[in-house]
């Protein structure tokens, strides 16, 4: 088995571009290293190539199985999930106060990717876990957090994001779940839920679940949501665990991937009285919600990046072994057929998933990098500036990956042919597991909405303004190196921002003059046109950084950094083009799915 | 009861070996460097000797350059108590580390030495028993078992007609075989928590120890590739065909 996600590429991002090192001149994060850092993924390699990888084929093929009273696992998830508890990587980021180990995030994030790669459906009830502890981290009460999250922190119990509803997913406001006042200041929790990750197993002795639901007599739409913590089983004022409390497992949802997970219909109150506690303020529910979202949905482009990182070395590994046809230039039939990976069209397809999977991979440790700045950071201004970043760029390190890098495991299948096809192979399987990543976490779709309907209008394109003055940054800096290919790169990559500055400002104008239903008619298509020019500029930095790492570089090193010129010159050439024709077509205001008839279809 | 364990960074054992072009050596520039096998077990077996409490304290040693210190800071992660780093940039060969680990030995007044059987990287398989020689002291070496009680070891050894097992009298040094024991996996609090033990440094001139210049690497190359295979007919061909060959 090739390195899922190669650690060459990690050591490079993390710390000769990111330089992950400088973070702990914050008080955060004091103390701290590389060598700590590498250490610790170093630990978590280990433990996901010998706990989590030996499993994931097995658990795809035996998925969670409900007799009706229970559901049942394959014990392998258990034992990887006791492995990672011990080890204590729930803690990686959390503060020191709450138990944690007050890692960076972005440290937290690149061990997340090698477990993500490694096994996925196990490895998804450990991030729920933490996503949930984050959540009461973030908006839970003293008590709170004390009572569950210090649980979830521990490992000894798990939790979900119980969001959608059978009715209501991408539009929360018509969520109908009911929460009724108790004169204890507790409520009585009502309704049903749907597609909820680990929302049952008997993995954890307990599970919490955060529960978005109305209070009686509030306003409808988004106004009306508050965040209740609704266990699986009550819990006494001592922490210890009473009756079960009413949330009764409705079914299974068989799935195409991500099998390992369970996903659940949940339902709350039918069966014996379901008692909730409200996190913050009542109304305040998709709020406290959203700030725990933005960091999941950086969370969802890197298991996209590390799922297609598998692929991505799975594949070249087989290209360099299979045996299989001869040069064209070679008419020899006796001749000995050459490795695939000869061929140049299987080399472009492993050349476009080098691209995909290095710059997602990229892009989310740079937004992770951007998260540990606002987190730790002590000056203001830099806290806003990553904030305002973050506000621009996550939509498209959600959707980006989750749309390319799932293209990249296509292309993987395809580099193996019908072997790629069968489950002999994991690439399918990888395929299948990544195919829920623009669909969940806010569809792409919803993304695109987030990108051009708020984001880069939001303070009069302030985010905009300064992620396009980072990118002119760069440009500048490729031009002054003087080298031949990057001046090239650079130029094309101030083309493509000039299209995109201006295109923006058409759309706006038409936001301006109320055409709102046309302004957003291809938000897709222009989350796409920015993901791709976005990606051109980490690829950008990373070639110029190569370039500068060139000479003093070893043997080994010479061809990893050759690596990053030859991607960047893909990605620009091949890649880059395509966002210039969406901006064109973006410009034209084109009403074609907006004005298309329901009947034509 | 203090146990010593000794502690070497070689070339990881997923990394595939490539000899210098000059043939002086193996390629060790940007390759993964990790904690010799054989002595995570070493030091897998002396964490669970002091969790039995069988041993108080484990003092971790290693002899090499500045990059060591990345092997004594594994080491206290997995509970060492205690590391000294013997710095020393030049080539250590197994008598030199030997001479310097006897000294340690006897400096820190320990009872037990659990070292690998052997390191990945030369495979020379002769420090413990040097060890036990330079200290005159026993030596129970490819241990598959051990069990410490007062002032003997009881040592199950692992040699070619099965299994032999020792009685020890303490001080001794015992070398760990591959089967000892399965290493635990880190914990982060415990590689966080190593950051902050010091590390107490020293040299070999400090322990009054002369560098042995016993072994001469004369030429590194890589073994021969495998030749092409023959397919025989039938089993006669085939014993034919290995008693040519003179293995059989």
């Amino acid at each position: 088995m090739p390195e899922l996600i190669q650690r060459r590429d990690l050591d490079f991002l993390l710390h000769e571009w990111l330089r992950i090192e400088t973070l702990s001149r914050y008080p955060r994060y004091s103390g701290q290293d590389r060598a700590s850092y590498d250490d610790v993924i170093d630990a978590a390699t280990v433990l996901a190539e010998e706990q989590f990888l030996p499993h994931a084929a097995k658990l795809d093929a035996n998925e969670p199985h409900f007799d009706g009273e229970r559901v049942h696992l394959i014990p392998e998830v258990k034992a990887a999930l006791d492995a990672y508890i011990d080890g204590g990587f729930l803690g990686t980021a959390f503060a020191s106060e709450h138990g944690g180990l007050q890692l960076p995030y972005t440290i937290f994030q690149a061990v997340s990717a090698l477990f993500t790669a490694a096994n996925i459906g196990t490895a998804g009830y450990l991030f729920l876990t933490g996503a949930a502890a984050n959540l009461l981290a973030a908006h839970g009460s003293p008590e709170q957090r004390q009572r569950y999250m210090r649980p979830m922190i521990e490992g000894r119990w798990f939790g979900t994001m119980c969001l959608s509803e059978p009715q209501a997913g991408s539009s929360l406001g018509d969520i109908k779940t009911r929460a009724k006042p108790l004169p204890d200041g507790g409520y009585a929790i009502s309704g049903n839920k749907m597609w909820i990750s680990g929302g049952e197993h008997d993995l954890s002795e307990n599970i919490v679940h955060h529960v978005l639901a109305r209070i009686d007599g509030a306003p409808a739409g988004v106004k009306g949501i508050s965040l209740f913590i609704v266990p699986k089983y009550r819990v006494n004022a001592d922490g210890s665990l009473g009756a079960k409390n009413g949330v009764r497992l409705m079914g299974l949802n068989h799935k195409m991937g991500y099998r390992g997970t369970t996903n659940t219909a949940l339902s709350f109150g039918e069966q014996g009285d379901c008692v909730g506690e409200l996190v913050g303020a009542p109304g305040q529910g998709l709020a406290c919600m959203f700030h725990m979202m933005n960091e999941a949905r950086i969370g969802v482009g890197l298991s996209a990046v590390a799922l297609a990182s598998a692929g991505y070395r799975y594949s070249l590994d087989y290209a360099k072994t299979r045996l299989q046809g001869r040069p064209a230039s070679n008419k020899n039939p006796e001749a000995k057929p050459v490795a695939i990976i000869e061929h140049s069209d299987v080399r472009r397809m492993l050349l476009q998933q080098k691209a995909y999977v290095e710059g997602g991979l990229a892009l989310c440790l740079y937004c992770a990098r951007l998260v540990d700045e606002e987190l730790a950071n002590p000056d203001e201004q830099v806290r806003a500036d990553a904030h305002l970043l973050l506000d621009i760029l996550t939509p498209i390190a959600k959707a980006w990956p989750s749309e390319f890098c799932l293209e990249a495991n296509k292309l993987a299948i395809q580099v193996l042919g019908g072997y790629g096809y069968t489950r002999d192979y994991p690439v399918e399987r990888l395929y299948r597991d990544n195919r829920l990543n623009p669909i969940h976490e806010g569809t792409n779709g919803i993304q695109g909405l987030d990108l051009l309907g708020r984001k880069v209008l939001m303070q009069n394109g302030a985010a905009l303004k300064l992620l396009l003055g980072r990118i002119q940054a760069s440009i500048a800096s490729a031009r002054a190196s003087g080298d031949a290919a990057l001046t090239e790169y650079a130029d094309a990559l101030a083309n493509a921002i000039d299209a995109a500055t201006r295109t923006t400002m058409t759309l706006g104008a038409a936001a301006a003059q109320g055409k709102l239903d046309l302004f957003l008619a291809n938000a897709h298509l222009y989350l796409e046109m920015m993901g791709h020019t976005v990606i051109a500029w980490l690829w950008l930095q990373q070639a110029e950084l190569a370039t500068k790492a060139l000479p003093s570089a070893s043997a080994a090193d010479q061809d990893y950094y050759q690596g990053k010129r030859w991607a960047c010159r893909y990605f620009i050439r091949h890649e880059l083009p395509k966002a210039l024709r969406q901006a064109e077509l973006l410009a034209t205001l084109d009403d074609t799915t907006l004005n298309l008839p329901i009947a034509a279809l | 009861m203090k146990a010593i364990v000794s502690v070497k960074r070689v070339v990881d054992y997923n990394v595939r070996i490539q000899v210098k072009p000059d043939g002086s050596g193996v390629v060790t520039d940007g390759v993964k460097m990790s904690m010799n096998p054989f002595d995570e077990i070493a030091m897998e077996e002396a964490v669970r000797l002091k969790e039995k409490g069988k041993i108080t304290e484990i003092i971790a040693v290693t002899i090499g350059g500045a990059k060591n210190e990345e092997t004594l800071r594994t080491a206290l992660a997995f509970g060492a108590t205690k590391a000294i780093h013997i710095k020393d940039e030049g080539e250590v060969q197994p008598l030199t580390a030997a001479r310097a680990l006897a000294a340690v030995f006897k400096k820190e007044g320990a009872s037990l030495l659990i070292a690998g059987k052997q390191a990945i990287d030369d495979d020379a398989n002769q420090t413990g028993q040097m060890v036990a020689a330079l200290l005159d002291i026993a030596q129970a070496t490819f241990a598959g078992k051990v069990d410490v009680d007062g002032n003997k070891a009881t040592v199950v050894r692992e040699v070619d007609a099965g299994l032999e097992t020792l009685e020890v009298d303490l001080p001794a040094v015992i070398t760990a075989d591959l089967r000892l024991n399965e290493p635990r996996y880190l914990k982060l609090p415990d590689i966080m928590k190593a950051k902050r033990i010091p590390i107490e440094a020293t040299t070999l001139a400090d322990l009054g120890v002369t560098a042995a210049a016993a072994v001469k690497t004369v030429k590194t190359v890589p073994p021969p590739s495998r030749s092409k295979g023959v397919m025989v007919k039938t089993v006669d061909d085939l014993v034919a065909a290995l008693k040519a060959k003179g293995l059989a």
